[in-house]
């Protein structure tokens, strides 16, 4: 598709159109991935955060508690997501170097190996050095956002911390890449800037790490901004529609790219995505530090909107033809020859 | 029943040439029908897909104990990553049949055979019964055969495509060139492809995508199973006399030879 089909089928209020490209992706989906669906879960590790996100739970002058979790509460939280099934495991932290360091995540990686046959951090962007070592430990994949490639408002969304470099958190999938991680997950939050660019630049910023890092299984997620009451800060609304739109687009474009759709999207909407582009789901997740162990959702970065068992998930997947896989990789040994 | 002699490989005798792959199946359960319905006799699994738990989500599970389980290593980069997974197999299932999968393209998912050929190397010294998955070049194959590869599986087109035997000409040289079984991998959309790549003599075809998605997989998987066999019978009815088209008299040099 040219940019501009990109742009007016965005605009198109075209039912029939909106369903023929949704049964085209749809096509492409199966034939690439075939009828399955994976599973993961995260594990919130910290909420410690020193950038100053408007838009974010975590923010470091927002009120949210502050809570990171020791060595054995990690393990604690790992027991119970590993019992019920997930193997998929992505750990995440605020992004915070002083309280959740590099060896801190090592730490959690080597925890994570006893339960989980593959990792991914969501985690602040690092060095290619660090992701070396953290790939050496056993991480498999890392997922980063640049949220708006709007530069204006980019700037103007990151009041302060290491987030506010536009560039260096650009080149974040290259230094992945580099380091040799297997997996990167990109995307943008949608809802702070105008979609059709930053969809834009998100496909342009994928084709070049397709190009230049072809050996990488790319993945990208929409998250939609939650926009809560009283917010003033000229937020665009993302409708169901809209998001549908831009799974079915980056399928049309990218075959081969996996698209995730979190719990941050309600039950019935990541249950009919399925069935045209979505290839990979959290399930039965907890966003809050803590949270697993605790038993309740307080301070989560986002509300997690699709409350449903694994168990719950499983069988509405297999109802609908798809054989739920939680291990879609095995760990084996990083270190270089 | 049998008219035609079966596949040997490493000491395993194979009947039905129809190998099965197991991704992408919307059920396992259906998968095992699959295999149990249709004899299927070799199939591939993906170490990435194999539980470490022996539970009703392992995929192991749903594979027949006289089926001859071939390991692929898929998500493999380079020849040290295949390596790495297929001892992996070795430890943790007890597979010692791998197919090498060797893909640096996450687009294309196109097999690089300078690795491969690695692969091939040290997995075969290492006593694996190998099956490189390959682009068909005559160079890889002839490398890949002096490694100890077990057999070659080229690709007949791109993954998933469904679009048959675009490689035709270049797998017809590999039968004819290299002395191992050649089973045709990779983008065979109907069983009608796969009797055109048993008619031109290969051993054996792989298929997953175009079972997997059938409305009917039982039936799909059957119906690859019987063009297999059908072409194979083709192939070896040709060996025993093929007619050349008839030529009637000789244009061209007719006229020496005239009274």
């Amino acid at each position: 598709m040219t940019k501009k089909e990109i742009a007016d089928f965005l605009k198109d209020t075209d039912k029939s159109r909106l369903e023929d490209l949704a049964a085209k992706a749809g096509k492409i989906t199966a034939a690439q991935f075939g009828k399955v669906i994976s599973l993961y879960a995260p594990i919130y590790l910290s909420n410690y955060c020193e950038n100053n996100c408007v838009y974010c739970g975590f923010k470091a002058s927002g009120g949210v508690r502050r809570k990171k979790l020791t060595l054995e509460q990690i393990e604690s939280e790992m027991k119970i997501v590993s019992g019920s099934g997930i193997r998929n495991i992505l750990l995440l932290t605020g992004e915070s170097r002083k309280m959740s360091p590099v060896s801190y995540l090592k730490d959690a990686v080597n925890i994570a190996k006893k339960y989980f046959s593959s990792i991914s951090l969501e985690v602040y962007p690092l060095e290619t050095e660090e992701y070396a070592e953290l790939y050496r430990a056993g991480v498999d994949g890392v997922t980063v956002y640049q949220e708006t490639y709007d530069r204006k408002r980019y700037d103007g969304l990151h009041l302060s911390g290491k987030k506010k470099d536009y560039d260096y958190r650009y080149n974040t999938p290259e230094r992945i890449a580099l380091a040799g991680i297997r997996t990167i997950s990109m995307g943008v939050l949608a809802g702070l800037a105008d979609l059709h660019k930053d969809l834009f630049s998100l496909f342009a910023h994928l084709e070049y790490m397709e190009k230049n890092y072809p050996g990488v299984e790319y993945s990208v997620s929409f998250p939609r901004l939650i926009i809560e009451p009283g917010d003033v800060t000229d937020y665009r609304k993302i409708t169901d529609v809209d998001l549908v739109k831009c799974i079915i687009l980056t399928r049309l474009k990218f075959p081969r790219v996996g698209i995730n759709l979190s719990t941050r999207e309600q039950a019935p909407l990541r249950d009919h995505a399925l069935a045209f582009g979505v290839t990979r789901i959290s399930a039965a997740s907890n966003t809050s530090v803590g949270g697993y162990v605790d038993g309740v959702q307080d301070d989560p970065q986002f509300r997690v909107k699709d409350l449903r068992s694994l168990k719950e998930i499983e069988r509405v997947l297999r109802s609908k033809g798809f054989d739920p896989v939680y291990t879609d990789w095995r760990r084996i040994d990083n270190t270089p020859v | 029943m049998d008219r035609h002699p079966p596949l040997e490989i490493a000491g395993k005798t194979i009947k039905n040439r129809f190998f099965l792959g197991t991704g992408k199946f919307g059920s396992k359960a259906e998968m095992m029908n699959c295999i149990k319905e249709s004899e299927i006799e070799v199939v591939t699994v993906a170490m990435r897909r194999v539980d470490a738990e022996e539970d009703s989500e392992n995929l192991l599970e749903y594979i027949p104990d006289d089926v001859i389980l071939m390991v692929n290593t898929s998500g493999a980069r380079n020849a040290e990553e295949a390596v790495r997974i297929a001892r992996l197999a070795r430890e943790a299932a007890g597979v010692e049949w791998i197919k090498i999968e060797v893909i640096n393209d996450s687009k294309y998912l196109l097999p690089d055979n300078n690795e491969t050929i690695e692969a091939v190397k040290v997995l075969a010294s290492e006593g694996f019964t190998v099956f490189p998955y390959m682009l068909p070049d005559l160079y890889a194959a002839r490398a890949m055969e002096k490694a100890g590869a077990a057999a070659i599986m080229p690709l007949g087109s791109l993954i998933g495509s469904g679009e048959g035997l675009k490689a035709k000409k270049f797998i017809e040289i590999l039968i004819r060139e290299t002395s191992l079984p050649v089973v045709v991998d990779a983008g065979i959309g109907r069983p009608s492809q796969a009797a055109e790549a048993m008619e031109m003599g290969a051993a054996a075809v792989l298929a997953n995508t175009a079972v997997a998605l059938a409305n009917d997989p039982g039936n799909a998987t059957l119906a690859f199973s019987l063009a297999v066999r059908a072409g194979r019978l083709a192939w070896l009815g040709k060996m025993a006399g093929p007619q050349k088209d008839a030529v009637a008299s000789s244009p061209l040099t007719g006229f020496l030879f005239e009274e």
